[in-house]
């Protein structure tokens, strides 16, 4: 009955375990957002329980796309964890997240990459390519650090991916956000470490920006330009051979084939190499005790030897910090304190041992303590270490002891007052420290075997009441060894030993048959019986060991027939005289790791390490870093670009009014390339210089001075240097204007979404484009746009149009195909591996608008693109043209909706005729609204810009400081659309509209109204 | 880099486990729990432990074992750095970071962990941008949650993360505009049987609780820069003007934060405030001892020295103990064998003492061994090292806040050898 009832209560505990997923499962399920939220939140207790939830996973999935956001995170939390086990399931929300990738919101598509990503599913191994190289292009450099994160994601999943993420890994090395740099640098640690060849280009802008990446950024780079620097630089450490301790180490070998070569030019540093020290030396004031680390090291692996004594006073404050982080801490000043003591002596002191300390941390100060050890402070450590000798720890004590060894075999002058000192130990009482101080005190005897009779004769009095084996056996080893010394007294050792032979323990019976055996050479008479007696314990003892040193001591010593030529020589043999054992650090061959390493403090190679190469012994090309003004046009400009979504469109509005559009271009790309470069190296200068006037004289010094500097070192770098821009050398005009026809060219392909350029009409020469601002805002009768958005839209996906990507764009030009129609700019990209053959418009519009088609494109080839023309006439409405994109295989629906701005084509006439039409179009024909406009609108170029950019609009002239009038006609019916702004006040005014479209006429209205509240 | 992430509290449960990649077994923890046993005590286990094919890398803190599991080459101390920060967000979030705040707030905790690591690289860690992300608990909002069933979790990008200052987040508001900075030093001293100092030295730091609307440029300046040897900041410190003027010139985050740690050198003379006669003996026979100790004060600067406690680690073999104390209360743990003795405030009239016997196990050996004291201080008012704020400016914004700097002298590692 009780097995039933055992049943009965397991069955009953199941039931619950089903029950309770059964009750998560039906909140799941529930229309109820909280009831939900609550079952999320109860699984991800059970996921940190380490439980398993797996079953839930059809419910869970189902919420992947819910509106609430917290729900939504839970949600990932859950599918992340396990997507791996339910890969058909998991399968389900891979649209989601393709949809979220393009969502407007930058927090939202990083998260999407991120779970994405995190999805260890093979069969998406394409997607999660297709995604990492799209966000890899994004504006936000949040989602761009998202993609880096990604490609060692997809790296891990499939290694075969490796030379495409290789190409994103490049792309994004060059990104000159500071958010992305970090993380960018360790997918290339992880994914191609031995590609140093993609570092050259960045090197500098590494460096230069070092200083405002992240923390946990900046340990990744430091320590990748530290292996990068000895691939790249000679050593500095040639001429100053001030420190040569332990010049025979591996370590120096090179530099001393160096020496004997008759290469005697000065050394001189590559000013690439000293930049990398500049800039990383700030960073040992980071409150990261990883930063103050890895500079530490850099320092360490890269500086002159004289330089590298500023990292002591950093190293030593970290000292203060966590347990852990003194731990590590010190395990690296072991290893450097004994290769160059000198730069932490003055700091001995902080490497005192409290008895609070945790044991490790103890034992490794005594190790930096005897490294420091020299001639002038020994007196001091010794006095220090007769404090540790009595410390309850007894395991310190003991590592005290032996410390005191080592100063003694390192220090000559004070050997016999360490001697001495570990004599006087042996009487301590406890058993520990007797039994490490005889075993120091016999290395040390091996050093100088002479005059120590005393001691042999102390210790072997000391015998009976030592129980520590090792500390048994080391006597009995030195009474045998000089046994000639105490001839006394070692044969009754001997005796005694006979007598508890078998309840010692292994080494001390090994030794008591060694000790019998030079007793036996040295003096037979007294001891051949005891000798004979001992062999014979030997020869049945339990130990395989010591049968078999028995039985060789035995033919070695006692000559008898069998026995061959080697008894002869048994006392050259057992009594030859024995090198001294060094009494050597631990920390000796540490340095065969790079410091700060995870396989320097396990010192054995961890997996993934990188070893640090050693020295070329001639430089390399050092041309290699220099950054060329053309070159990175192609591959850059997305970048650029990138850089560019923040750089609000208010800072690029005031150039637009300006006579000189040379400098304002310049000032774009100088903004792009360095918008966020710039501001963080001035500590957010520029929001000092936004917020108040008073302050900028201090922030304004700064980033001078910092700007200064970078100029002194890069004046070559032009695409990075802000001040080389606004300077504006002459011989780079023409670089510029090569640059800027390309960029644009790029521009139309990168279609930034929010972004918006003065549009030049391909057809002008660029020597008018001078004139072509002043032509805006002088009257003429000739309709052509006033401003033109850079905006692209989306028409078509890559992944949805398998391969074929189609973006659209309003040229806003006179339609050529039709006076009714809009033009419309479509580029189509071919991003899939194969030629794509006869793209085209197909037959059937599902929406009913007259469409234009391109002429059919024959072929594209994998990774071009072409930009076609196409005229829709939309009827002066907003409803979307529907129409179908064909390929030879494939057909995609695909629709373009117009924002009302784009269905107007600008008019200009005089201000009378703008009143006389304006008169025409009162009553219903007019609607009005009271707005209220951002500070940064109220200028007078900045309005019109603005409501240019809204509608494609012309401007009318008027003799009015407040007023502002507009004109334009619609395209399709050609009715005249009149807009006046009168401002009441600074930042107040009415905004009217005149015209017999009044569908559109209010739509105008609001766009209006809302472009001119936002700044 | 950081693969997973298991918490094990005193007793050797795991109760939170974290997986920043594919999922690894929680048995790798045995391994820990092996090493942990050698180690006897929690402070003595070794940070970094090779465990087969994975590395572990653990910190201790509030009686919680942070063990990460790594898989290959990464810089202990980016790991180790990370564990604490993690454990001082939690700390921030939940006012304690005890396994029982960790548990009731477990799924704020998993947010939190999702956030801070992404594939097992750091990802959002500043507090600010953090708590933009995910707010932290408090009671009127998870009753206000459960009924609207409204979320922790923020809706917006954090502001801070694009912003040139990554450390503050933008449109902070404040009524009551306030700026506040305590200096606090600690003497680290190694004082010889005879009171001598061996080794003395002072760390500083300067805490800072600023709340300030908008974004304020502050600079904090000294009337003796000069005195700081060593320095580390906080990164919104401009190093620039550190290295030429000797400012502390910033925008600070919003809240608390540590602005800048400092240390003044073993060159420079350390005034120790108090000074200790002590005499611990142990007799050859009787199984007895005698303790006999008496605290003064030194060089106080005419400040009056508090909260003075005398720490001592008895050896093993000191069962209990008889004293009388003229002043404050003695206690002593014969399982610790910690004798504890609270002072309280130390006066120029009467100084205070200690004596009395102490008895031993029956039939041991006199103690080899001598404990030291070690000792716990507070001076309100007073920096010891004599570091004085000058002034602090603000630019950038209009109002006038309010300032204040309060300074407070402790005992850091405070030790007295017998």
């Amino acid at each position: 009955s009780s097995g039933s009832s055992v049943n009965i209560h397991a069955s009953y505990l199941l039931m619950s375990v089903l029950h309770r997923n059964e009750d998560l499962r039906e909140m799941l399920e529930s229309t109820k957002e909280s009831l939900k939220l609550e079952a999320m939140k109860r699984i991800v207790g059970l996921i940190a329980r380490g439980k398993n939830a797996s079953e839930l996973f059809p419910a869970v999935v189902k919420n992947v796309a819910s509106k609430n956001i917290e729900l939504k995170k839970l949600v990932y939390v859950y599918l992340v964890r396990y997507a791996e086990e339910q890969q058909d399931l998991a399968l389900l929300s891979i649209s989601t997240f393709q949809r979220a990738l393009k969502d407007p919101n930058q927090l939202i598509r990083a998260s999407a990459l991120r779970v994405l990503s995190s999805i260890r599913v093979p069969i998406i191994v394409p997607i999660m390519m297709l995604a990492i190289k799209e966000a890899a292009t994004d504006l936000s450099p949040y989602v761009r650090k998202t993609a880096a994160h990604a490609i060692q994601k997809l790296y891990s999943l499939d290694a075969d991916q490796k030379e495409q993420l290789i190409e994103v890994i490049e792309k994004l090395l060059k990104d000159k956000s500071t958010l992305v740099a970090g993380s960018v640098v360790m997918a290339f640690e992880e994914v191609c470490p031995d590609r140093i060849d993609l570092i050259h280009k960045n090197y500098r802008k590494l460096c230069n920006l070092l200083v405002d990446v992240e923390e946990w950024g900046q340990v990744v780079i430091i320590s990748m330009l530290t292996r990068y620097a000895r691939t790249q630089f000679i050593s500095p450490w040639k001429e100053d051979g001030i420190f040569d301790e332990n010049s025979e180490q591996a370590f120096y070998e090179s530099d001393e084939e160096k020496l004997g070569t008759p290469q005697s030019k000065p050394y001189i540093m590559d000013p690439d190499h000293r930049l990398l020290l500049r800039n990383t030396k700030p960073l040992l004031q980071s409150r990261n005790t990883a930063v103050v680390m890895s500079v530490a090291q850099l320092y360490w692996h890269l500086a002159p030897k004289q330089e590298v004594g500023v990292i002591t006073k950093s190293l030593v404050r970290l000292l203060r910090s966590h347990r852990e982080v003194q731990y590590i801490v010190l395990q690296n000043i072991a290893t450097m304190s004994i290769q160059q003591k000198g730069i932490f002596e003055p700091f001995m002191k902080s490497f005192y041992v409290r008895s609070t300390d945790p044991t490790h941390i103890k034992t490794l100060k005594l190790e930096i303590l005897t490294n420091l050890a020299n001639e002038a402070n020994i007196s001091t450590i010794l006095r220090e270490f007769q404090t540790y000798v009595k410390s309850q720890d007894k395991a310190f004590a003991a590592a005290t002891i032996q410390a005191i060894g080592r100063c003694a075999t390192n220090i000559t002058d004070v050997t016999d007052t360490c001697l001495n000192g570990l004599v006087l130990l042996l009487s301590n009482r406890d058993e520990t420290v007797v039994a490490e101080s005889v075993v120091v005190i016999k290395k040390l005897l091996q050093t100088q075997p002479t005059q120590h009779s005393e001691i042999i004769k102390h210790m072997a009095k000391l015998f009976d009441n030592i129980t520590v084996p090792m500390a048994r056996a080391s006597i009995l080893w030195l009474i045998g060894e000089y046994c000639e010394r105490v001839p006394k007294i070692a044969p009754d050792v001997l005796r005694k030993m006979a007598k508890t032979f078998t309840v010692e323990e292994d080494i001390v019976k090994l030794q008591t048959v060694n000790l019998a055996a030079k007793l036996y050479l040295t003096n037979s008479k007294q001891t051949k019986l005891l000798t004979q007696y001992i062999l014979n314990l030997g020869k049945y003892d339990q130990s395989y060991d010591i049968r078999d040193r028995t039985r060789f001591i035995r033919q070695l010593i006692v000559p008898n027939e069998k026995s061959g030529a080697l008894s002869k020589y048994a006392r050259r043999i057992l009594l030859a005289s024995k090198p001294a054992p060094m009494l050597e650090s631990t920390f000796k061959d540490r340095d065969r790791f790079q410091l700060g390493t995870l396989s320097h403090t396990i010192n054995s190679k961890a997996t993934g390490y990188l070893e640090l190469s050693d020295w070329p012994t001639a430089a390399p090309d050092s041309s290699v870093r220099n950054v060329e003004v053309m070159e990175p046009v192609k591959k850059e400009i997305s970048w650029t670009f990138g850089a560019a979504s923040e750089c609000h469109v208010k800072e690029w509005v005031p150039s637009m009014g300006k006579t000189k559009p040379l400098k304002s271009d310049d000032k774009f790309y100088s903004d792009s390339g360095e918008e966020e470069g710039a501001g963080e190296e001035g500590t957010g200068s520029s929001s000092e210089d936004s917020s108040s006037s008073s302050s900028s004289s201090s922030s304004n010094e700064e980033s001078d001075s910092e700007s200064e500097d970078k100029n002194s070192k890069h004046s070559e770098e032009t695409d990075s240097s802000q001040s080389d821009k606004s300077s504006g050398h002459s011989d780079k005009k023409k670089a510029d204007k090569k640059k800027r026809l390309q960029l644009k060219k790029k521009a139309k392909k990168a279609a930034p979404k929010e972004r918006y350029q003065m549009h030049r009409p391909p057809t002008h020469h660029p020597l008018t484009q001078e004139l072509w601002n002043l032509r805006t805002f002088t009257p003429k009768m000739v309709s052509s746009p006033v401003f033109v958005p850079m905006s692209s839209h989306e028409l078509l996906h890559r992944m949805t149009g398998k391969g074929l990507a189609a973006q659209y764009h309003f040229p806003r030009q006179p339609c050529i195909y039709g006076n009714k129609m809009v033009s419309v700019q479509l580029t189509l990209t071919n991003s899939s591996d194969h030629t794509l053959e006869d793209i085209s418009i197909g037959e059937k519009t599902s929406s009913g608008q007259n469409i234009h088609r391109f002429s059919s494109i024959e072929r594209l080839e994998p990774g071009a693109s072409v930009t076609v023309s196409m005229g829709i006439d939309f009827n002066d409405s907003t409803q979307a043209a529907n129409f179908q994109l064909c390929t030879k295989e494939d057909q995609f629906s695909v629709s373009i909706q117009p924002v009302v701005g784009e269905l107007f084509l600008p008019v200009t006439m005089t201000e009378q005729d703008f009143r006389k039409e304006q008169g025409k179009l009162q009553g219903m024909n007019e609607t009005s609204a009271t707005i209220t406009m951002a500070p940064e609108n109220t200028s007078n170029q900045a309005l019109s810009k603005k409501m240019v950019s809204v509608a494609n609009m012309g401007v009318v002239p008027t003799g009015e400081d407040s007023l502002y009038r507009f004109a334009a006609k619609s395209v399709s019916s050609g009715d005249l659309v009149l807009v006046s702004v009168d401002l009441t006040d600074s930042s107040s005014g009415r905004l009217t509209i005149n015209t017999e479209k009044t569908v559109i006429g209010s739509m105008l209205l609001r766009d209006l109204k809302t472009a001119l509240a936002q700044p | 880099m950081i693969h997973s992430l298991f918490l094990i509290n005193s007793s050797s449960d795991i109760f939170l486990e974290k997986h920043w990649k594919s999922v690894i077994s929680r048995s790798v923890c045995d391994y820990f729990f092996e090493v942990q046993e050698k180690a006897g005590e929690a402070e003595n286990v070794p940070p970094v432990i090779h465990a087969g094919h994975h590395y572990l890398i653990n910190i201790y803190r509030e009686k919680i074992f942070f063990v990460s599991v790594i898989q290959s080459e990464v810089p202990p101390l980016f790991v180790i750095e990370f564990l604490h920060h993690v454990a001082e967000t939690f700390q921030d979030y939940f006012g304690e970071c005890s396994e029982s705040a960790i548990k009731d707030n477990v799924v704020i905790v998993y947010e939190l962990l999702e956030e801070m690591l992404d594939n097992g690289f750091p990802l959002a860690t500043e507090s600010n941008i953090l708590k933009e992300l995910i707010k932290p608990p408090n009671i009127l909002r998870s009753v206000v949650n459960s009924i609207t069933g409204s979320c922790n979790v923020g809706e917006t990008l954090p502001t801070g993360q694009l912003s040139t200052i990554p450390w503050r987040r933008a449109g902070v508001k404040y009524t009551n505009n306030e700026a506040y900075f305590d200096v606090v030093e600690e003497i680290d001293a190694i004082l010889d049987k005879t009171g001598s100092v061996v080794f003395a030295e002072i760390q500083g730091v300067i805490d800072a609780c600023v709340n300030l609307t908008g974004m304020p440029d502050l600079t904090l300046s000294f009337m003796n820069p000069r005195l700081l040897d060593d320095v580390s900041f906080h990164p919104c410190v401009r190093f620039k003007r550190w290295e030429s003027e000797r400012v502390l010139s910033f925008i600070p985050p919003d809240g608390n934060f540590r602005l800048l740690s400092y240390h003044v050198s073993a060159q420079n003379l350390v005034a120790i405030p108090i000074y200790v006669k002590q005499n611990i003996s142990f007799f050859e026979t009787g199984s007895s001892g005698r303790l006999d100790i008496t605290v003064g004060p030194k060089q106080t600067m005419g400040k009056t020295v508090e909260a003075v406690f005398v720490t001592i680690n008895m050896p093993k073999v000191v069962l209990s103990a008889n004293l009388t104390a003229t002043q404050g209360n003695y206690t002593y743990n014969p399982v610790t064998k910690t004798l504890v003795w609270d002072i309280g405030k130390l006066s120029q009239q009467k100084l205070p003492n200690l004596k009395g016997s102490l008895t031993l196990q029956c039939g041991a050996p006199k103690p080899e061994e001598s404990p030291s004291l070690n000792i716990d201080l507070k001076i309100q008012q007073l920096a010891i090292s004599g570091l004085k704020v000058n002034r602090l400016d603000m630019y950038g914004e209009k109002y006038k806040p309010f300032k204040g700097v309060k300074y407070v002298s402790k005992a850091g590692k405070f030790q007295v050898r017998t």
